[in-house]
């Protein structure tokens, strides 16, 4: 029955009685009574109209909806009462269910939720896999396919509907007269690659086979850069726009959800487009994804033995060259959320500890009020009111409780998870983030399960004892309240437990990233500032015009006061991984066949390079201006590449033969110390090519080391580059301590997320810590003076209370760094320089739970001792 | 004071429902109108508490003995709430009439076993 019917009854009881009071006034005065008196008497013969309707509302109120709205009338009033209890039990709420939720609408959207694709179930990425032991232990058992071998896979029979490839790229684009010039993010796809997804171009059309080859100049717009740079105005189609100065033309849109495999991305451009056809023929070239949709009726297994057949052959034809001899797949949505499951999984599982412990607290504050309101239940239940109906009292108690927290908490959620995907940027953008149903739905349960939690404990332990013996419990026996203080203790070594577990992953996860911003990457880090760009190709088309550029620009930056050194190079230490290539050595015996060539890091770097990083030169020379295009072929190795392909040799002097860098000799003329390109990875042979040789590179990274305040140099030297050329864009200006720190911010992130969690559990275990003893103190006020009457030290008050308060506080710490050994098995992984078992870490947490309990304690404890006896006994 | 000292009989607990459904087998009327029509029949012997009679009136309705309407009074150019006997009330009446009857009787057994002897 719903609240509307409930009026209608109501008015219709009114207007009954009314109508009927109304004609016995009137036969009253038809019987001769005068009209004055009449209403009096006819009041007199029907009764107290009040008490007469609200006898016959009773008749209909046992259904449930009414009895249900008296609940919620005396549930607010009694939370209303106690504003305190109230607010704090609701923020409790708000912030474990906000947490969680939020949490969760990352999960959902990142692990559960189907791709945007047709039949995403269907989809798989296939990647080459080595079996050399050393990939696999780096975990670079997933490795990027090269382009001959996706096209052989292709062409020959195999268990796919279809296979398609797309390629990393980057391009500057400008207007057809070089104006406004902007690093774009870019994917090369295969012609197929859109129809296998099932997307469709919004305006214009997608690829077509003849465009997807090296001299197609077709471009894909995705709706980030139509609407940005283009105002959305669809006749952009069929226009040309210029990528690194060619001429393109742009046939189709992308539709705005489509943001796979990153929200970055820019422009697509066919996967061959703009390539060297002989790049094409190389089984060696790793550089792309290779995204295959399986039949219906194939299985996986079935259709990748037939890939992995032909892998093995182009393995035994390239038997010098790095083509791997099986290949490995995953699905495609396992394989955009890879990097971030097990933090996710961590997250989840330290927000769900802080939600059990938000409950139990809840729990426990509502323990001890009704505790307080005992006798109030007392009273109730001896005039008659149910058991069921106390305790479907409470549970609505704890339902409003929850459900204001419910909903503060979803809004909070859908603060905290916008701010959790633009801080997380490890988490794959293929998908927007964002709360449904589905989570709405999550939110919901939550809240009824804590409520359910939260209230049947409480309910059950305050209606367990009946009528009179509750009523006769003066305040004096503490026995008849043990059993519910005894629950309450147990909550509170639950909740302690889990404080325990979290705080002790929040350490060790700490730990770890303190020691990797710590780790020395090997080079100078303090006041460098580092920017990049991109030469392109059709404007500087020789080596010379790219040195001329390369040269003034370090001159001129060099020569800016404050400046103390500039550098110039591929890459800086700690900005990732960048390419590697492999590479022999003509001064040994040539590698038995069948087994891999050694690679090494791929690296250019100027003459000051080394000197302006801080780069310490172990053997030889660094480059000097004469080392560029045109001159004998110059390399520099680190310690690593010398230590493992030259042990107990002098590499001075020997060669390095590169394949893809011009299929030369390089004279080794130098030994310079390790780097990491990583921080947290171990470091890798490096080979250092001058920069001055020219050649087509990916970009440069200008490197400028300052007295102070290197990021006050960003504009000057921005100037100085546009004054060389004005089309040149300058992107990622940051010091190398931001790259790192960029490098580092999900560990970090998850780091503090997990310890935030653990100081808000903290919080809630000391509160509920206090508030049990709070409780216990009133409670045992007059015990307490009759024991101080008899001659009780306060000191021994003192003790007595603070040691009934840590007993809970030490079965909790034991219970929880046990269970804190089996946890930190979760987290091993995510370790750095860390033992999961790490003594320092337990110890500490040990220790500050002590203190905050002891201090949790000590409030209430200190309070009881001060009680004075008199007052005790007397209030009685 | 109209009926001074006048014996009044408090309503024996169940009678009034069976009262009701018995008066309400002459056609439909309203609260007033079962009220005086009982108080009368038994020369104000029964005294209608309105108290009990609503409460009673409802419950039998949402027993589904009765059912009301809001209907206009032929003699006041008024709407009252009009009570009429459904099928299960009449079949209510009739069971509650049989247990008054044994009811009647056994407390007549005991109050005057002569009669039963004759």
């Amino acid at each position: 029955m719903t609240w509307w019917q409930i009026r209608k009854r109501d008015a219709d009881v009114e207007r009954e009685l009314q109508s009927d009071l109304e004609l016995e006034e009137e036969e009253q005065r038809e019987h001769g009574v005068p009209p004055e008196e009449a209403r009096h008497a006819a009041l007199r013969s029907f009764g107290n109209p009040t008490l007469i309707s609200e006898q016959t509302r009773a008749v209909w109120s046992w259904n449930g909806l009414e009895s249900l709205l008296r609940d919620l009338r005396i549930s607010v009033r009694t939370l209303f009462r106690s504003p305190g209890f109230s607010i704090i039990a609701v923020l409790v709420m708000a912030l474990c269910i906000g947490a969680t939720t939020s949490l969760f609408t990352v999960v959902r959207s990142v692990l559960l939720r189907p791709l945007p694709f047709r039949d995403p179930d269907r989809l798989v990425m296939i990647y080459e896999h080595f079996r050399d032991p050393s990939m696999n232990a780096q975990q670079f058992n997933y490795n990027a396919v090269a382009p001959a071998d996706y096209y052989d896979w292709r062409t020959q029979p195999h268990g796919f509907d279809d296979m398609a490839a797309w390629r990393w790229w980057q391009f500057t684009l400008t207007g057809e007269r070089g104006e406004l010039p902007e690093l774009v993010s870019a994917r090369g796809g295969t012609w197929n690659l859109f129809p296998l997804l099932g997307v469709n171009a919004v305006i214009g059309r997608k690829f077509t086979e003849s465009e997807d080859r090296p001299d197609g100049n077709a471009v894909m717009l995705t709706w980030n850069l139509f609407e940005r740079r283009f105002g959305g105005n669809p006749s952009i189609v069929g226009r040309q726009i210029h990528l690194d100065g060619k001429p393109y033309t742009v046939i189709g849109v992308l539709p705005k959800w489509f943001t796979y495999p990153d929200a970055k991305i820019q422009v697509w451009v066919p996967y061959a487009s703009g390539l060297p056809p002989a790049i094409l023929q190389h089984h060696d070239f790793h550089f792309s994804r290779v995204v295959a949709r399986l039949k219906p009726d194939v299985s996986l297994a079935n259709a990748l033995s037939q890939v992995e057949a032909v892998q093995y052959r182009l393995h035994l034809q390239n038997l010098n060259a790095q083509v791997a001899e099986d290949v490995a797949s995953r699905t495609l949505i396992q394989d955009l959320a890879q990097d971030v499951k097990k933090p996710l999984i961590i997250l989840l599982c330290a927000v769900t500890c802080m939600l059990l412990i938000g409950c139990l607290n809840v729990a426990n504050l509502m323990v001890a009020r009704s505790a307080a309101r005992q006798k109030e239940i007392a009273v109730r239940s001896a005039l008659g009111a149910r058991k069921m109906t106390l305790i479907r009292e409470q549970l609505v108690e704890s339902l409003l409780v929850s459900l204001a927290g419910g909903i503060t908490g979803v809004l909070l959620s859908l603060a905290a998870t916008k701010w959790l995907v633009t801080t997380w940027t490890d988490l794959p953008s293929a998908r927007s983030v964002h709360a449904d149903g589905v989570v709405l739905a999550f939110a919901c349960a939550l809240f009824i399960s804590a409520a359910l939690l939260a209230g049947l404990l409480a309910a059950i332990s305050s209606t367990g004892k009946q009528g009179i013996a509750a009523l006769q419990a003066s305040s004096r026996s503490a026995a008849g309240s043990q059993a519910r203080t005894a629950l309450r203790k147990t909550l509170l070594t639950v909740e302690i437990a889990t404080t325990v577990v979290l705080l002790t992953a929040a350490g060790l996860l700490l730990k770890s990233f303190w020691r990797l911003r710590t780790t020395d990457v090997g080079c100078a880090t303090d006041n460098v500032l580092t920017m990049g760009y991109s030469l392109p190709a059709k404007k500087y088309d020789s080596p010379e015009k790219m040195n001329a550029f390369n040269e003034t620009l370090l001159e001129q930056v060099r020569a800016m006061p404050g400046v103390r050194a500039a550098a110039l190079g591929s890459m800086v230490p700690g900005a990732g991984a960048g390419e590697d290539d492999s590479f022999t050595i003509p001064e040994h015996p040539p590698i038995a066949p069948g087994t891999a060539l050694p690679d090494a890091l791929y690296r250019t770097s100027d003459p000051g390079y080394f000197i302006a990083l801080q780069i310490p030169l172990l053997k030889g020379r660094f480059f000097t201006s004469g080392d560029r295009a045109g001159r004998p072929k110059t390399i520099i190795i680190n310690r690593l590449l010398a230590q493992q392909y030259f042990p107990g040799e002098d590499p001075l002097g020997k060669h390095l033969h590169v394949a893809a860098r011009g299929n030369s000799d390089y004279e080794i003329v130098g030994v310079v110390a390790d780097t990491l390109y990583q921080v947290g990875q171990p470091v890798k042979a490096t080979m250092y090519f001058p920069v001055l040789n020219g050649g087509n590179d990916m970009g440069l990274t200008l490197a400028v080391r300052a007295a102070a305040d290197p990021l006050s140099f960003s504009v000057p030297i921005q100037k100085k580059i546009a004054e060389l050329d004005p089309e040149l864009p300058v992107s990622d200006v940051l010091t190398i301590q931001q790259i790192i720190e960029r490098s580092l911010g999900n560990a970090s992130l998850s780091a503090s997320l997990v310890l935030g969690f653990a100081v808000l559990s903290l919080i809630l275990a000391s509160v509920g810590l206090y508030g049990v003893l709070s409780y216990l103190t009133m409670q045992r006020t007059g015990e307490i003076g009759v024991r101080m009457a008899l001659g009780a030290q306060r000191e021994e008050v003192l003790r007595l209370m603070l040691g009934d308060g840590l007993r809970p506080a030490l079965y909790g710490l034991t219970l929880g760094l046990a269970a804190s050994i089996g946890a930190v098995r979760l987290i091993r992984s995510m370790l750095y320089g860390t033992r999961p078992l790490d003594p320092a870490i337990f110890a500490s947490v040990a220790a500050t739970l002590l203190v905050v309990a002891v201090f949790a304690c000590l409030v209430p404890a200190w309070r009881a001792s001060r009680i004075d006896p008199m007052q005790a006994l007397r209030t009685e | 004071m109209a009926n001074p000292k006048q014996q009044r009989a408090g309503l024996l607990q169940g009678t009034l429902d069976m009262l009701i459904l018995r008066t309400l087998l002459y056609g439909p009327s309203h609260g007033h109108q079962i009220g005086k029509h009982i108080q009368r029949t038994t020369n104000d012997f029964l005294q209608m508490q309105h108290g009990s009679l609503y409460p009673a009136l409802h419950r039998l309705e949402k027993r589904g003995w009765v059912v009301s309407k809001w209907e206009m009074a032929p003699d006041r150019n008024r709407e009252f709430k009009y009570y009429r006997l459904t099928d299960k009330g009449r079949k209510q009446l009739v069971v509650e009439e049989s247990q008054w009857k044994q009811m009647a009787e056994a407390v007549a057994r005991i109050m005057w076993p002569a009669a039963e002897e004759s």
